[in-house]
């Protein structure tokens, strides 16, 4: 068990959790249950993978769930205006992808030339947006959007949630980009120290920045989204958002100190939490009750994690 | 007579390895003792389990005879065991006093409020034992690491110490400083501290020991009276084998002029004039302090420049940051290994290729393969131990890093390579292969620069010295004129103008 442990770190979590849940809910195993789980949890696991990139460099961003409400509630306005759908629709997501992208790159801005922590920059947006986002809506969704729109939160391609292939595409990228470029391995360098990543010829600033750039960008293509599943942007859609997001990251095994981690932990971490959601509900857990275990469930993922490395 | 500190058949077991196999070592009250070995010897773990910081797996510990049990570091220090690091760790933000009394600071009677007038007094007087006037309400953050050293020093005397264990303090020190740590150590000795020495250094070890233990392989060789013990002697032990010559023969020819800097300046430097040429090994002397890891520092972009201009290979050069003199051709082996130049959670190979990246990666993605084989030509050619490129670099003993470093750079086809400290904490055996390799390096008509603390080094190895002063450079000797004395001349040549003055 222990070495087991050893080798495939919260794996072996993930899949003590699948056994549990499959021998006490029937119901669980099912391809309905399992294909629901993956739409449920693809919204955050899409955010925590560019959250991984930003807390493989050491950082952090805080401003992601509230680039959920901006992203979505701006992409859904774009498709109110007078103009046919196939050319609003592509103009409402590059609208929200923009914005995403503009904050991460602010962000990066303030983090590499005014040296403000990632911490406070990112706080400081976090509070901008949502604040930006019940402002621009006055507080109210922005409803009555083309029946099509539906398709990107709720359609389905051969069976499979469109979201849940989203993030599929969106974790293999960010994968391949970790393992195999230039980039990913300057990320590893930056996070593992981000003098001597100086240098060694690494131009430390751009490659913090791109790293904002693409959790942002993440976060907006999440907002979309949610706000097409929900038929509607909402101005109080993602909140607190970030701290699933987080909890994603770390529980996947990701040092929030920087230069340790991989994407496919964080897609477990993400897994692990949303498997434990779905088999609570199956099992009539009360949701007050679920957000004690969840908690629980978090530090000792982690727990174990350190074990393992220490 | 009962020994002041005995550790007797000490064993240490990791995962694979037995750090410590059975040492035993003696220490009495007033002596100097001298511990050393190569690195993996077993100094340090043997070190960290007399501090606190590591247990052993079998063996015991007595202090004037009686058996204790050291499980944490607090418990070392309230025992009277204190240690002395080559860099220390205090609270930056705290004054000079309030480091010394950290944790057991004096209080005003039974309130939890400091006495600070006493904490001052104390600091004052425990200072002055040692002949020591550091201002007692100075920031640490203030102190250069040989006035931290002292503070360190102090603070174990707060304490009432016993056994004081330095660990390569002079590594960081200027030759003054050195002089006034030796002088403070001999003090101590006379209060009847029982003082650990741990150096590379063997001149030092033979100057200032009273007993000398030589530990390798996890263990002990030898332990001698100092008197009488040679530098090939303790070199035999340590190595266990001969070592012939301490730096290679300089066959080279220096040839066109690569590097020229001209009236060079920012807020360290000033006006620095200095030609660097290809198969020449440029020495930089001078005290810790005068500018030399600025001086390097701003050659590879790494420190901005305020005045003056650089010709590289004839063509105008101003590095914008160390990526741009990479590129260029430069390459620069940082002072600190693992603070800047290592990722130390890395393996060998991702460290090896970072600076090389670009040759084996087509559209941002690196061709695995052609990484693999680049990286273990290198591993090969320059004899990295273990040889195996996906260990962790962390790993690896600090000559291993090193040539890890330079690989690096020549991986990434530098040919003006910077040695900033090159061999500060690395084994003799392995130093002398560093002198080798760069020896080849310049024959193959590399430019190198090498900024050394280690005035024999620094002769032994250099066609020239540049020596600096106080931010400028003092004088470049020949190495035909280049002696102890010339170097140390120069290098406190405005000092002594200063001195004068005052």
């Amino acid at each position: 068990m222990k070495c087991l442990f050893a080798r495939f770190g919260v794996g072996v979590a993930l899949a003590l959790e699948l056994l549990f849940f499959g021998i006490l809910s029937p119901h669980f195993f099912t391809p309905d249950n399992l294909l629901n789980v993956s739409l449920q949890i693809s919204i955050t696991a899409i955010i925590a993978a560019g959250m991984t990139l930003v807390i493989l460099t050491g950082g952090i961003d805080l401003s992601v769930g509230s680039l959920v409400a901006i992203s979505g509630v701006l992409s859904t306005s774009v498709l109110r205006m007078d103009a046919p759908y196939t050319l609003a629709l592509p103009i409402a997501v590059l609208a929200g992808a923009a914005i995403g992208m503009g904050s991460g790159f602010a962000a990066g801005v303030f983090v590499t030339r005014f040296r403000i922590t990632p911490f406070i920059v990112t706080l400081a947006l976090m509070t901008i947006w949502r604040g930006t986002a019940f402002v621009y809506t006055e507080g109210r969704p922005v409803w009555e959007l083309p029946e099509s729109f539906a398709f990107l939160g709720a359609g389905r391609v051969a069976g499979i949630p469109f979201p849940t292939i989203v993030m599929v595409i969106v974790f293999f990228v960010v994968h391949i980009v970790l393992t195999r470029t230039r980039f990913g391995r300057y990320v590893y360098a930056v996070g593992g120290n981000v003098e001597a990543a100086r240098l060694a010829g690494i131009r430390t600033s751009r490659v913090l920045t791109v790293v904002y750039v693409i959790s942002g960008g993440l976060a907006a293509v999440s907002g979309i989204l949610l706000a097409s599943r929900m038929n509607s942007g909402q101005p109080n859609a993602g909140l607190m958002y970030e701290l699933d997001v987080i909890a994603a990251v770390v529980v996947g095994g990701t040092s929030l100190n920087g230069g340790r981690g991989t994407v496919v932990g964080t897609l477990i971490g993400s897994m692990l939490i949303g498997v434990l959601r779905n088999g609570l509900n199956l099992l009539d857990v009360e949701s007050y009750v679920q957000q004690v275990v969840v908690g629980a469930v978090i530090l000792t993922a982690v727990l174990l994690d350190r074990m393992r490395s220490s | 007579m009962i020994p002041l500190l005995e550790m007797r058949e000490i064993v240490k077991q990791y995962p694979g390895v037995r750090a410590l196999d059975g040492v035993t070592f003696e220490l009495r009250a007033g002596e100097v003792h001298c511990l050393v070995g190569e690195n993996g010897a077993g100094k340090s773990t043997l070190i960290k389990i007399l501090a606190g910081a590591l247990r052993s797996d079998a063996g015991t510990i007595c202090i004037n005879g009686a058996q204790v049990d050291i499980r944490t570091p607090s418990m070392a220090q309230s025992i009277g065991i204190g240690v002395i690091y080559q860099d220390p760790h205090l609270v930056p933000e705290l004054d000079v006093a309030e480091n010394i009394f950290l944790g057991h600071e004096p209080l005003v009677g039974a309130s939890p409020f400091i006495d600070a007038r006493r904490m001052h007094d104390e600091a004052n007087s425990i200072l002055a034992r040692l002949g020591e006037r550091i201002p007692t309400q100075t920031r640490s953050s203030d102190l250069t690491v040989a006035q931290r050293q002292i503070v360190e020093i102090a603070r174990a005397l707060s304490r009432k110490v016993k056994v004081l264990v330095f660990d390569e303090p002079t590594a960081p020190l200027t030759g003054r400083e050195t002089e006034n740590l030796f002088r403070l150590m001999g003090e101590l000795r006379h209060q009847g501290v029982g003082i650990v020495y741990i150096s590379h250094r063997l001149e030092e070890i033979l100057r200032i020991a009273d007993r000398i233990t030589v530990l390798r392989d996890g263990r002990r060789v030898v332990s001698v009276d100092a008197d009488g013990v040679t530098i090939p002697q303790l070199v035999r032990w340590m190595v266990g084998r001969e070592l012939s010559e301490e730096y290679p023969v300089i066959d080279r020819e220096v040839t066109k002029e690569v590097l020229r800097i001209e009236g060079l300046a920012n807020a360290r430097l000033r006006n620095i004039d200095l030609a660097l040429h290809r198969g020449e090994i440029l020495g930089v002397g001078g005290l810790v302090g005068a500018g030399r890891t600025e001086l390097v520092r701003a050659i590879f972009g790494a420190d901005a420049i305020t005045a003056g201009h650089m010709l590289l290979r004839g063509k105008p050069y101003m590095p914008r940051d160390p990526a741009d003199a990479i590129v260029q051709g430069l390459g620069l082996l940082t002072e600190d290994r693992n603070r800047l130049g290592l990722f130390l959670q890395l393996s060998i190979r991702e460290n090896l290729s970072i600076s090389s990246l670009l040759q084996y990666t087509r559209r941002g993605v690196i061709d695995a393969d052609a990484e693999r084989r680049r990286v273990a030509e290198f591993v090969d050619a320059l004899r990295v131990r273990p040889p195996d490129s996906e260990l962790r670099v962390d790993t690896l003993s600090g000559g291993n890093r090193q040539k890890v470093v330079l690989a690096r750079w020549l991986a990434a086809n530098s040919d003006v390579l910077i040695f900033d400290e090159p061999t500060v904490g690395i084994d003799v055996g392995v130093k002398y292969e560093i002198y080798v390799l760069m020896n080849e390096l310049a024959k193959e008509g590399k430019a190198i620069m090498v900024v050394s603390s280690d005035l024999n080094e620094l002769i032994g190895i250099s066609d020239r010295i540049a020596v600096m002063c106080d931010g400028c450079i003092a004088g470049i000797l020949p190495r035909s004129e280049a002696t102890n004395g010339a170097v140390m001349t120069l290098a406190t040549a405005f000092a002594a103008i200063e001195g004068a003055h005052a």
